[in-house]
């Protein structure tokens, strides 16, 4: 399926060809999609509560938040860059935010800001940290990597400074209402998740700052030769994590209903392994929003499973590892993929 | 010494990749002792012979010898090194480590299985006096200059016992008087009875350091002859043989327009390997800009469209200044650029060839920046009509077309935006025959629109459809020739030579 049949380019006639090339991007897409439903028929027999209303969307509530970190990182890493601190950026971020809101009683800093300002200053933290990361990537030239697993862990660390490692309660309910607020039956936080997806695609395939995404990721050089700003949607494309992943700690406050210091903490492997099942290329330039939220879907469904299967809980992370390892396998089997 | 048998000799050496012929009956004889000359314009197959000399290509017919000997198997690097070893144009020197362990990379002496550091100084230290190399062992190799890299390599290689060293275009970096140094020290050593196949674009040298001469043209041998038998005049026409008319456009059968307006005024402009260049180019005029590589006409071409900051000088488009080393303004302004290759700049591979053709007018495909599907279809569909693009339509993946036919994604992405000045940087480069036709006639079409375009090449066949080739060496423009130019007269201006 990589080369899709080069040689057999007819001169003068391009247009009867041109539909199968197209089938196979979208089939690329949903790749995952028989892994996932054979999942889902696992399941079916594995636990009669599986198939059941109320756990599908238990496991879309628990995905919400990933969703958008996977969200935020496949944005990055199609630009090919990485972002590691997202984990402690969804953590830090709304951390700061309630302690901004919380007396001083309940471990905040007494400021007593409005709810709406410091929930808003939330996504602004997360929005100076990407402009951090950007500015040492994209203007100082450092390595992505090194760059951002740096800040992950000084972030980790001021979350812990500030809270004395302690766990933030009692913030106003505003800051719990993406996960308490159901419409049509979802929760608030899915429902803005499967936004978010949807309008990211959209962009990435019909906007020319989306379109610039690939080019850039591809072939930088080549996307500049072109007249596209590379540093500066670089840049952007930091920025934009970085208040996803604000975004994303507000998710998670909202369904764990406290902040402790180690909200996010190990979340960025999950979410690389989300991205890159769901078909987004750690060399950058390929993957898309549908095959993301697919890789999304499948770890959410897999994490149910493993609790609704009584799998010893001492057990469970060794056997997550192994299963994200087997799906990277198959993935790579059934898009018959040759590069990273 | 006509005696011994030749110390190297490949004969009827052929080599194919995929349609295109490398080599076809090659041959070449190198006596011991001679400093020989390896000439021919780009893609006559002097790489691929070094490569074949090296033991790094196999051929696939014909047959190496050393000293009379059949040469060892290609999987044997350890006996090829002993008998050949090639100082190439780009280092192998690693920059990181001294240049006592780049010497004797992956031969380190050992005791107890264990790095022998101080030997490995002293050996050093040794080497580098035997041969002569000025420059201390514990130096980090990155530091060296280009000239001082070049000796260490030599050095090197006869430590390493070779006795038979081909030079590819080690002056192209070079200065005059770093060149008279290196061919100091290579008479030296061909005194101690050192072999030298010798590879450069000017030709001046070739008369100036060797004895014998092999001429290559089209993947063939073309002659072989001492350089005293061989004057000027014939070595260029070996070089370039008959003028190879495929049906390429020569602009000095058209009339000249000297009234048309000013589309491009390039004044004092100066970067990183040129300086002082001025240039005009009028509306429905095509400029050549003809030099080696190192000439400096790639450097000038992309300070023009933007890709590179200039340190003094202006461009204006129109009248209205340009800011140096910004491509969108550039794009703005109305310049369309093919840059110099397509693999590094020109081309997004994994994108469709409607996308990277239309990746110049991204924000004009729709409203704010959306990109509506049919403009964008219909847009790239228009390009692939209008240059003849084999596709099988605008959703393939560029990785997946010829190179000819990349080019020409290239080209289309450089015309998508309606530009009033192509800059073509070798547009025609490692492209086949129908191609080069195909990209040339788009220029002319662009020419009788009424756009100006400056192409940079050392391609006779891109220069002669140039009203007018401006002929840079050493970062300067040296000579100017209206159309109608004779070959050998270009590339002696080229090449350095002055016409005699």
């Amino acid at each position: 399926m990589s080369s899709p049949t080069v040689s057999r380019a007819i001169p003068g006639a391009p247009a009867p060809a041109q539909r199968p090339s197209r089938r196979i991007g979208r089939l690329r897409d949903v790749a995952l999609l028989p892994a996932l439903i054979l999942l889902v028929i696992i399941g079916a027999f594995l636990s009669p509560s599986f198939l059941t209303y109320p756990n599908l969307v238990s496991i879309l509530g628990a995905s919400a938040a990933l969703a958008i970190l996977v969200l935020a990182e496949s944005l990055i890493i199609l630009v090919g860059k990485f972002d590691l601190s997202l984990e402690s950026t969804c953590g830090f971020a709304p951390a700061i935010g309630a302690m901004l809101v919380l007396p001083v009683a309940s471990q905040g800093f007494g400021t007593g800001w409005p709810t709406w300002l410091a929930m808003f200053t939330v996504l602004v933290i997360g929005g100076v940290i990407g402009l951090l990361n950007g500015f040492m990537v994209v203007k100082l030239r450092l390595n992505a990597f090194i760059v951002t697993l740096a800040m992950l862990i000084v972030l980790r660390g001021m979350l812990v400074g500030v809270t004395k490692g302690g766990t933030l309660f009692d913030m106003p309910d505003a800051f719990f209402v993406l996960a308490t607020t159901t419409i049509l039956g979802l929760p608030l936080s899915v429902w803005i998740a499967g936004a978010a997806f949807a309008l990211a695609g959209a962009i990435l395939k019909y906007h020319r700052i989306g379109r610039a995404l690939y080019a850039i990721g591809g072939n930088a050089p080549a996307a500049r030769a072109a007249g596209i700003a590379v540093e500066r949607i670089t840049w952007g494309v930091f920025i934009l994590g970085g208040v996803l992943a604000g975004f994303a700690g507000l998710i998670i406050t909202g369904y764990v209903g406290a902040i402790n210091a180690n909200q996010g903490n190990g979340m960025i492997f999950t979410v690389f392994a989300a991205a890159v099942i769901g078909g987004i290329s750690l060399d950058g330039g390929r993957g898309t929003m549908l095959g993301a939220l697919s890789g999304v879907l499948l770890l959410g469904v897999v994490q149910n499973l493993l609790t609704l299967a009584q799998v010893p809980s001492f057990w469970i992370q060794a056997i997550y590892g192994v299963i994200i390892l087997g799906s990277l396998m198959a993935a790579r089997l059934t898009s018959g993929d040759t590069r990273g | 010494m006509a005696a011994a048998p030749p110390l190297v000799e490949a004969a009827g050496i052929a080599k194919r990749y995929g349609p295109t012929v490398a080599l076809q009956d090659a041959r070449i004889r190198v006596l011991p002792g001679e400093t020989h000359a390896l000439v021919g314009r780009n893609g006559a197959g002097k790489s691929t012979l070094v490569g074949i000399l090296t033991g790094l290509i196999a051929a696939d017919a014909g047959e190496v010898r050393f000293a009379g000997e059949p040469a060892p198997p290609l999987s044997d690097r350890a006996a090829w090194r002993e008998r050949v070893a090639c100082v190439y144009q780009h280092s192998t020197i690693i920059p990181d480590l001294s240049i006592a362990e780049n010497l004797f990379i992956g031969c380190q002496p050992l005791r107890r299985g264990f790095i022998d550091w101080r030997r490995l100084r002293r050996d050093s230290a040794t080497v580098l006096e035997r041969w002569g190399v000025a420059v201390a062992p514990e130096m980090r190799a990155g530091d060296l200059t280009v000239e001082a890299r070049q000796m260490v390599e030599i050095a090197r290689s006869l430590s390493r016992g070779a006795r038979f060293i081909i030079l590819d275009e080690p002056t192209a970096q070079l200065d005059g008087e770093e060149i008279k140094r290196l061919f100091a020290r290579m008479r030296e050593l061909q005194a101690a009875g050192i072999t030298f196949l010798f590879i450069s674009h000017h030709l001046q040298e070739v008369y100036e350091i060797c004895q014998t001469v092999t001429v290559m043209r089209d993947a063939r041998h073309i002659v072989s002859a001492p350089v005293a038998d061989l004057p000027k005049g014939l070595l260029i026409e070996a070089m370039t043989g008959e003028a190879n008319s495929v049906g390429l456009i020569d602009a000095a059968s058209r009339p000249r327009r000297p009234d048309a307006a000013a589309v491009l005024r390039v004044e004092g402009l100066a970067g990183q390997d040129f300086a002082e260049v001025s240039l005009t180019v009028t509306a429905g005029e095509v400029v050549g800009l003809a030099g080696a590589t190192s000439s400096g006409r790639t450097g000038v071409a992309e300070t023009i469209a933007g890709l590179k900051p200039a340190s003094a000088g202006t461009v204006a488009l129109g009248g209205r200044a340009l800011p140096p080393g910004d491509v969108r303004a550039a794009i703005a302004a109305g310049i369309g650029c093919v840059p110099k290759s397509r693999h590094a700049e020109g081309l997004v591979l994994g994108l469709s060839v409607g996308e990277n053709a239309t990746m110049t007018i991204g924000d004009r495909l729709g409203p704010l920046g959306f990109q509506r599907p049919k403009v964008k279809q219909a847009a790239g569909e228009q390009m692939i009509q209008s240059l003849g693009i084999v596709t099988q339509g605008t959703e393939q993946p560029v990785s997946g077309l010829s190179g000819g036919n990349q080019q020409k994604v290239v080209m289309a992405r450089a015309l998508a935006s309606d530009p009033r000045l192509l800059v073509l940087i070798d547009p025609t480069a490692g492209v086949d025959v129908k191609s080069k036709q195909a990209l040339l006639g788009h220029v002319d079409t662009s020419r009788q629109q009424g756009k100006a375009v400056i192409i940079s090449s050392s391609e006779i066949e891109d220069l002669r459809i140039c009203d007018r080739v401006e002929v840079m060496l050493h970062g300067r423009i040296v000579a100017s020739h209206a159309a109608g130019w004779t070959e050998a007269a270009l590339i002696a201006a080229m090449e350095g030579l002055s016409p005699e």
